[in-house]
């Protein structure tokens, strides 16, 4: 929130003067019939993709030279707003005069592209990103339908953010590279969840398959089980140093540290100690102890007893322990 | 020419209001709580307006009408200070309202709900309106407020605010109408029908933006929302707006002389419009034109998506609303329409067409020949009209858009 965001800017001003222009006049918008393109010998194929029902629907319409696979002309019909009418007519555009197997490579991010009136401003608003989703969609549909394979099989990743086309294997890499914790995070670095937000979680615009709060939780469980697992073989191996282990890791090494070098001299007093809990508090580790039996209200105990349990878990474990008796 | 067909949204200021608020900019300019005569001055004047304002709606002279700065303030005002005063401060923890307030209310009670309030959201049948019974039903020992609004904002329809204030007054359950789509639109008789609070709002019926008022029945204890120099009785601090109490005063007297005169004169335009536009297939508007508050139509036009008609209408200079999921921030379908649930493309080719006593035969002829030009563009545009079908395979898969937008 800034001085700029005080007034919300209308959702109009927002759309490039390509949008504007084709919305007014688009120029793809019509049918090829059977008739038109078994007249010229080559093959109609016409998709669908979206419902009214759903507030978004395309049909697009390819004829194709089946000898070479180039699309030689492309329509569509739109049931949409301004932006889903500018993008299917940039969409049959960028379609025409391209093989089958070519077209199935232009993604929404393409026709997005192709809406700008200059590079660096994008053609529509955020929210609006998922009209050019569409554009890809149906694409994917039509090739599908010419070369008879299954549309999944054009998707090499799993595309969780559709409008900035961010995979899960990237989403997943960037958070653990970056150590990011909250889904703010992830669009900064990656741009996913920054458009039409269905990928953020359940509820949104869309139904998706994957939301990046799921994404978000499982890798960083996953970062929390490698950093313990890893922990796990450094303590195995002798090496790890005592900031770095878990708490439970800790409350073990100064348990074996204090078994090895002070208990017996507690016990044979006829008194003993117990660890109560570990807490990181700045610089320092503070270890949190409790006398039992003779040394609990023994004069020594705030002391020279007290001194020599710090200075050897100082010694042995690390230099930033303080010892805190309660 | 220029069409304004988006009355309920606001309304263009009566230059009859505009004049009479003049003086209280330049000359009149005392703050009325001042013990000089400059401020003092005034008071004949906030007088006369209170007194527009009370013989407007039938008020008695017992009841508060609290001067607010909109209707948004009076609905928080009614529905916080409920809750402070019998959820908070007494044994109640539950409030009922419709799934088809304005969001004034509905974020209000969200935030409600936050606090720990039992929140009931009352659906509405297929002509957009809720029934006295369902009222009835949801009302428990538990429950410490009713707020159930006086007209749709997106269709017109009026709700049956005299039973429903019956089955509050009978079950000792307090009662709060947003009126602001009926307030000036139609006749509001408050010793007729029994309510405790009513908002409404200036801008709605050609006063100025900035300016409204809570009424409140026999005095009720409300505790105020606003702290300060304890201006209006103590019920609502903050300097006396004069000159927009003098306009929303002149504008009310303006909307309700001869009410039946005027309600007749924009109706024979409203519904010339509305028989027209169903003149073109494949359309449907919601709610009966009976029990529609006579400005208003929300049209249905199958295969024109509403922000693409929104577009190509504002390209005629002709100005409406939808409530078109495109047309939101947030892609979220209007609840209205949602709640409604006619036709599951109600949410997105909605259309609503707002008029105002300024509204002209003329600019109703403009609006009907552009209308049906843009239909025309657009479903020649629209897949809904194609007729080459999809290849087999080709068809369109399921809805990708979730249930609870899409229905």
């Amino acid at each position: 929130m800034a001085k700029d965001d005080l007034l919300g800017a209308s959702l109009w001003d927002a759309y490039s003067n390509k949008v504007t222009t084709l919305m007014n006049n688009p120029q793809h918008q019509g049918e090829i019939t059977p008739e038109e393109a078994e007249a010229h010998g080559n093959k109609l194929i016409v998709a669908d993709f979206g419902a009214e029902s759903c507030g978004d629907a395309v049909r697009l319409y390819w004829e194709v030279d089946p000898k070479t696979d180039v699309i030689v002309n492309s329509k569509f019909k739109s049931f949409g707003c301004g932006t889903a009418i500018a993008s299917s007519d940039v969409m049959t555009e960028l379609c025409i005069g391209k093989k089958v197997q070519e077209a199935v490579k232009i993604t929404n991010i393409d026709v997005e592209k192709a809406l700008r009136d200059d590079p660096d401003t994008p053609a529509v608003p955020p929210q609006k990103m998922h009209c050019s989703v569409m554009a890809y969609d149906v694409i994917k549909k039509a090739a599908s339908l010419y070369l008879g394979v299954d549309e999944e099989s054009f998707e090499e990743d799993i595309i969780v953010c559709e409008c900035a086309r961010v995979s899960l294997g990237t989403i997943q890499e960037v958070i653990k590279l970056n150590d990011l914790k909250t889904v703010e995070e992830i669009t900064d670095y990656t741009k996913a969840g920054g458009f039409c937000k269905s990928c953020i979680k359940p509820g949104g615009h869309e139904d998706r398959e994957y939301y990046l709060v799921d994404i978000l939780a499982q890798t960083r469980k996953e970062m929390d089980e490698e950093k313990m697992k890893a922990a796990a073989d450094a303590a195995a191996a002798g090496q790890e140093k005592f900031e770095d282990m878990t708490l439970v890791q800790q409350i073990k090494a100064v348990d074996a540290i204090i078994d090895e070098n002070v208990r017996q001299f507690l016990v044979m007093d006829g008194g003993d100690m117990e660890i109560i809990d570990i807490k990181k508090n700045d610089d320092y580790i503070d270890i949190y102890i409790r006398y039992l039996g003779a040394c609990n209200g023994c004069a020594s105990s705030a002391t020279g007893t007290l001194y020599a349990i710090e200075s050897t878990l100082k010694e042995k474990l690390s230099p930033n322990i303080r010892v805190l008796p309660i | 020419m220029q069409v304004y067909l988006d009355n309920n949204a606001t309304t263009m200021c009566d230059p009859q209001v505009v004049e009479a608020m003049q003086p209280f900019f330049s000359e009149l300019y005392g703050n009325p709580s001042s013990l000089h005569k400059f401020g003092t001055a005034t008071h004949p004047y906030l007088k006369k307006a209170i007194d527009q304002v009370y013989t407007a709606l039938n008020a008695s002279d017992d009841d508060d009408i609290i001067f607010t700065s909109c209707a948004t303030e009076s609905n928080n005002w009614v529905l916080k200070s409920v809750f402070n005063d019998l959820i908070v401060g007494g044994d109640k923890d539950h409030i009922i309202t419709t799934e088809v307030e304005h969001p004034s209310v509905l974020s209000a009670c969200r935030w409600l709900e936050e606090q720990g309030v039992k929140v009931t959201y009352l659906p509405v049948n297929d002509q957009g309106i809720v029934e006295p019974h369902t009222v009835k039903s949801f009302i428990t020992d538990k429950t410490a407020l009713v707020s159930v609004m006086w007209a749709s904002n997106e269709t017109g329809m009026i709700f049956p605010i005299k039973e429903i204030g019956e089955i509050c007054k009978e079950k000792g359950v307090l009662f709060h109408s947003d009126g602001v789509q009926a307030v000036g639109k139609i006749p509001v008789d408050l010793q007729d029908v029994h309510v405790d609070f009513v908002s409404m709002s200036a801008h709605k019926f050609h006063g100025p933006k900035g300016i409204g008022a809570l009424y409140i029945k026999n005095s009720q204890p409300l505790s105020p929302l606003l702290h300060g120099g304890e201006q209006m009785g103590h019920r609502r601090s903050g300097t006396l707006n004069v000159p927009y109490i003098v306009g929303m005063g002149k504008a009310i007297e303006l909307a309700t002389t001869n009410m039946e005169e005027k309600m007749a004169s924009i109706r024979a335009k409203r519904d010339r419009l509305e028989d027209a536009l169903l003149e073109l297939s494949d359309t449907f508007v919601v709610g009966s034109r009976e029990n529609r508050t006579p400005n208003t139509i929300l049209i249905s036009i199958r295969g024109v998506e509403g922000e693409g008609m929104l577009w190509d209408l504002n390209n005629a200079m002709i100005g409406a609303s939808t409530g078109s999921a495109c047309a939101s921030e947030d892609l979220e379908a209007n609840t209205v329409m949602l709640a409604i649930g006619a036709d599951n493309e109600l949410a997105h080719t909605g259309i609503r067409l707002s008029l105002s006593r300024f509204t002209t035969d003329e600019e109703i002829d403009y609006t009907i020949e552009q209308f049906k030009k843009a239909v025309a563009r657009l479903r020649a545009i629209s897949s809904s009209f194609a007729k080459v079908q999809p290849t087999p395979g080709g068809e369109a898969g399921e809805c990708h858009i979730p249930h609870h937008m899409a229905h």
